[in-house]
Parts: structure tokens; C-alpha cells; sequence
């Protein structure tokens, strides 16, 4: 598996720091408990296509969304985390 | 008459009959309409809950649906370790509950398991590490498990060939619990399959779950690609599948599933005689009874349900190895391969209902649930019997989360990919 940074190109893994579902929004601060308990710790964990943050700490240092297939491992897209933000699910 | 009862003598008898009497271990079952209780997922987990369902709380009518085949999951993907050196109250217990079964588990499910206390030892390799060990063993010892602490020179006795020198990683002793070991996993599985399939148990395979059936908020049976079953109560015992399976019914769970590899090398003679572990090189080995060498690291840490790795943690795994044992670099390397982990929120399992009538929940095991095979299925069975969790594993509950009671050995957080 390599990733192909739109900033600095195809890039080996360890370049990169995993940091999750890309997908999740933080609650507001008033928000109600189980809407933080949600936000922090349940996961849709899909088999299929996972939109996910990846941090290229060892290259341009930008956050990344990945939108990649966690049965096979292939790598449908990676795009800056900041142009172009994954949707969150309740958005849509 | 057949050979049912493993012993001597049916060895004998058999060997004078050209072994013709011996049974399949468990049946070929096929579903019937409905179960008092149906486990999803026939790995070790779903076996020995089935198995103590059946022998300790006597519920009989039971099945475990199996997608694929008795073996083929993670109980035949593990690196075989038993061990119970557990720092936090809500685990120490139940790990030792574990071991304890463990080291009667071949008489009771009269199955040659393989068991092998050949001791388990955690390596330090400075003075924060060797206070973390010296406290872990403390509490150990409170619950009444055995650890003993290492110095320099007994590390050297027991494995001389260790790189004590490591510029980095200097050995300045070790955390040894002597009743830990390894457990042959494929017979763990066929040896509860067995066991259950001789108190009635019906063991299917083949027949994955595609749907959960829910009336009124209550789970009455699954669908499968063999029919539709009914049952009083479902538990789900599906690892790395756990987080589909629940969202049949609904669920989101605080769970990742993320792929951890395993490394075996061709056969040896006697190399290592206990399992060594080098916590701060992320790698871990022992030798197996056909004498490769079984090692492994840390997971991969991504999201993923291909039960296969990528390169860069097969080279970290194995610059751990050289880092620890240089010797090991002329071995050559067999087969690798990857399974898949339930990696909970705080790196420890859960055993309780769920938000639905009838349907209870096993899962969360990370990357240590081989070893904890026999005291899950106990739990597991308590709970689904009694409906009310087990001594050792009250603390395993769903909403531990929510209330902030999480049980976090490493003390990462809500990271999975670092537990």
C-alpha cells in the first residue's frame, strides 16, 4: 500500500500517521452525553470503502482524507484534507 | 463398538482394529428450525461458549453457525500464547480464570490441546520500564498470579543469546511468568467442537449469517445462507467481524477492525524454550512443538478486513527480531499471514447484552483473544444462561464507555490502531 499525496506524490506508508474515520464531526460543547459518547468512541467500521485521515508527518505535513477499500487495501482517492473535507454521514 | 473417549487404551484397541473405529470429532450438522441459543461465529470463542452452555449450565439445544470452517479464522491464525499478566483489577481476574482453565482444559474436554507452560517473558530495558514490570508483577501477585522479576543475570541464563547490548535497547532484565506459555490453537478448536458436538451441540458450517430478525425490540432468530433459524438468544461471538454483524441488528459498536500479521520460519531444533517478548522493539517469539519460530509485532494500523498485511510492518516486525536475536537472521522465513482484530476503544474486551432483547454481545478481543478463549466462553455462557454477567468479567460491559469506566492497559485513549 502506498499513498500518492497530492502535495508531495506516491509516498510509502511510513511517511504516514493513521488517524481514523475521516467521516466523524465534533459535537457541539453543549451537545447531549451520548452525542460526545458517539462522536469519541462508536464506529461504522464498513467493509468496503472507508473514508479515513491520514497525516503525512514524515513529508508535507498536511492532512489527508483517503478514501480507500478496507477489503482490498486499494486506494480509490486521496485528497487534502482541508480543500476538500469527507462529508459527514448526517450531513448528507 | 467406537472409540469415543480419547485414551490409552482406545489407542490401543484401535491400533490392533487398523484404527477403523474412530469417530469424526464433531458432526457435519445441518440447522434445524430453531435453537435455545444460536452463536454466531464458530471460532474458539463461539466453541467454548457453546461448550460451556452445554456442560456447565446445561442448556443444550444450542448451534454455532460458522461462515466458513472449524480452524479457519483467527483461532488458527494466532501465535498461540497463554499467559495472564494483566496490570488493571478488571482484567487480572478474568485472564487468570483463563490460565486456570487452561491448565485443566485437556482433561475436561479430553483433547490433547498441546498445553505447554513454558513461561512468558517480558524483556525492560530501563529503570521506568523495570518499576512498570515491578508494579504489573505486584498487582499480578495480589490476584494471586505468579510473576517473578528478572534480574540481568537470570535473563542471561535462561535466553544467553539475546542481544543484551543493544545500543538502544540495553536487556537489564525481565517481568517472567512461568505458568504462561502456548497452546496448540487448531486443537483448542477442534478439541471445543468436539467437546460440544458430544453434549449435542450442533457445530454448522458453512452457514453465514446475512440478517438478524428483530420483533418488538427483540432478536428471534438470524437468516442464513442455510435458512432461517429461530432462537431464545443470539450471541455473537464474530471477531474481526463483529462490527457487521451487529449492524444487522442495528448496532454501532466502539469497535475498529484492523489487521495484525504473524510470521512462522521453516522447523529447528530447540532454539528458544520460552516465549520472549521485547515490548520496545514491537516483537515478540516463540517455537513452536514442530520447532519454527512464531513471531509477530504490532498491528498495521488501518481499518481493514483483507486478512492480509502490507510490507513495512514485515520489515519493522522483523528489525525488532534482528535488534533482539541476532542469530535469528539465517532462519529463513516460511509463511506470513494476516488476521483480522476486533480492536476495541480501550484495548479490552466486552461481554454483555446489547440495546436488544435477546441478542448479547462477545467481542473486543484486540489482538490477545486466543488467550483468552476458555474464560470468554465461560463468561459468555454465564451471561447467555443466567442472564447476568460473571464474577470475572463484570467489568466487560457495553456502556462502560459512555459512563467512563474504560479499561485501558496501554493508557492511550480512544485510539484503537495503538492498543
Amino acid at each position: 500500500m502506498r499513498l500518492t499525496c497530492p502535495h508531495c506524490g506516491a509516498r510509502a506508508l511510513e511517511e504516514f500517521t493513521y488517524r481514523g474515520d475521516a467521516t466523524l464531526r465534533r459535537p457541539a460543547e453543549d451537545a447531549p452525553h451520548q452525542a460526545w459518547v458517539d462522536y469519541v468512541y462508536l464506529r461504522d467500521d464498513p467493509a468496503g470503502y472507508h473514508s479515513e485521515l491520514w497525516y503525512h508527518g514524515v513529508g508535507c505535513r498536511a492532512w489527508l482524507v483517503v478514501i480507500r477499500n478496507t477489503l482490498t487495501h486499494q486506494i480509490k482517492s486521496v485528497s487534502s484534507a482541508v480543500a476538500s473535507p469527507a462529508p459527514n454521514k448526517s450531513d448528507s | 463398538m467406537s472409540s469415543d473417549h480419547y485414551s490409552l487404551f482406545s489407542l490401543l484397541r484401535e491400533s490392533l482394529r487398523g484404527h477403523a473405529g474412530w469417530k469424526p470429532a464433531w458432526r457435519k450438522a445441518s440447522p434445524q428450525l430453531a435453537y435455545d441459543v444460536i452463536i454466531v461465529g464458530g471460532g474458539g470463542h463461539g466453541l467454548a461458549t457453546a461448550y460451556y452452555l452445554a456442560r456447565r449450565y446445561g442448556i443444550q439445544r444450542v448451534a454455532v453457525l460458522e461462515k466458513g470452517w472449524i480452524g479457519g479464522g483467527n483461532v488458527g491464525r494466532n501465535t498461540t500464547i497463554v499467559r495472564s499478566n494483566y496490570l488493571l483489577p478488571g482484567n487480572t481476574p478474568f485472564y487468570e480464570c483463563s490460565m486456570k482453565l487452561w491448565e485443566g482444559l485437556e482433561q475436561d474436554i479430553n483433547y490433547n490441546a498441546m498445553v505447554s507452560q513454558r513461561g512468558v517473558l517480558n524483556l525492560f530495558h530501563n529503570d521506568a520500564q523495570r518499576n512498570a514490570y515491578i508494579r504489573r508483577g505486584n498487582a499480578m501477585r495480589l490476584n494471586g498470579v505468579d510473576a517473578e522479576l528478572l534480574n540481568i543475570e537470570a535473563v542471561r541464563n535462561k535466553v544467553p543469546f539475546l542481544n543484551f547490548d543493544n545500543a538502544r535497547f540495553p536487556i537489564q532484565g525481565g517481568l517472567l511468568q512461568r505458568r504462561g506459555g502456548t497452546v496448540r490453537h487448531d486443537a483448542v478448536a477442534w478439541g471445543y467442537a468436539r467437546a460440544a458436538d458430544r453434549l449435542g451441540v450442533d457445530i454448522i458450517e458453512n452457514c453465514e449469517v446475512t440478517g438478524i430478525t428483530i420483533q418488538n425490540g427483540i432478536a428471534t432468530g438470524v437468516e442464513t445462507t442455510r435458512g432461517k433459524i429461530t432462537a431464545g438468544k443470539i450471541g455473537l461471538a464474530c471477531a474481526g467481524n463483529s462490527s457487521l454483524v451487529a449492524a444487522m441488528a442495528g448496532l454501532r459498536l466502539p469497535i475498529e477492525s484492523h489487521v495484525l500479521q504473524a510470521f512462522v520460519t521453516e522447523g529447528l531444533k530447540p532454539f528458544i524454550d520460552c516465549v520472549t517478548t521485547f515490548g520496545a522493539g514491537h516483537f515478540y517469539i516463540s517455537q513452536s512443538d514442530k520447532g519454527g519460530l512464531v513471531f509477530g509485532g504490532d498491528i498495521d494500523g488501518y481499518n481493514s478486513y483483507a486478512q492480509r498485511g502490507n510490507l513495512p510492518v514485515v520489515e519493522d516486525v522483523i528489525e525488532g527480531g534482528m535488534a533482539l536475536m541476532p542469530r535469528i537472521g539465517r532462519v529463513r522465513l516460511l509463511r506470513q499471514w494476516g488476521g483480522i482484530m476486533d480492536m476495541s476503544m480501550d484495548g479490552s474486551p466486552i461481554i454483555d447484552h446489547t440495546s436488544v432483547g435477546g441478542l448479547y454481545l462477545n467481542a473486543g478481543w484486540c489482538y490477545g483473544g486466543f488467550k483468552a478463549t476458555p474464560a470468554s466462553g465461560l463468561c459468555f455462557a454465564h451471561l447467555l444462561a443466567r442472564d447476568e454477567p460473571h464474577e470475572v468479567a463484570r467489568d466487560y460491559r457495553l456502556d462502560r464507555f459512555g459512563r467512563g469506566a474504560v479499561i485501558d492497559e496501554k493508557g492511550v485513549g480512544a485510539q484503537p490502531n495503538l492498543h
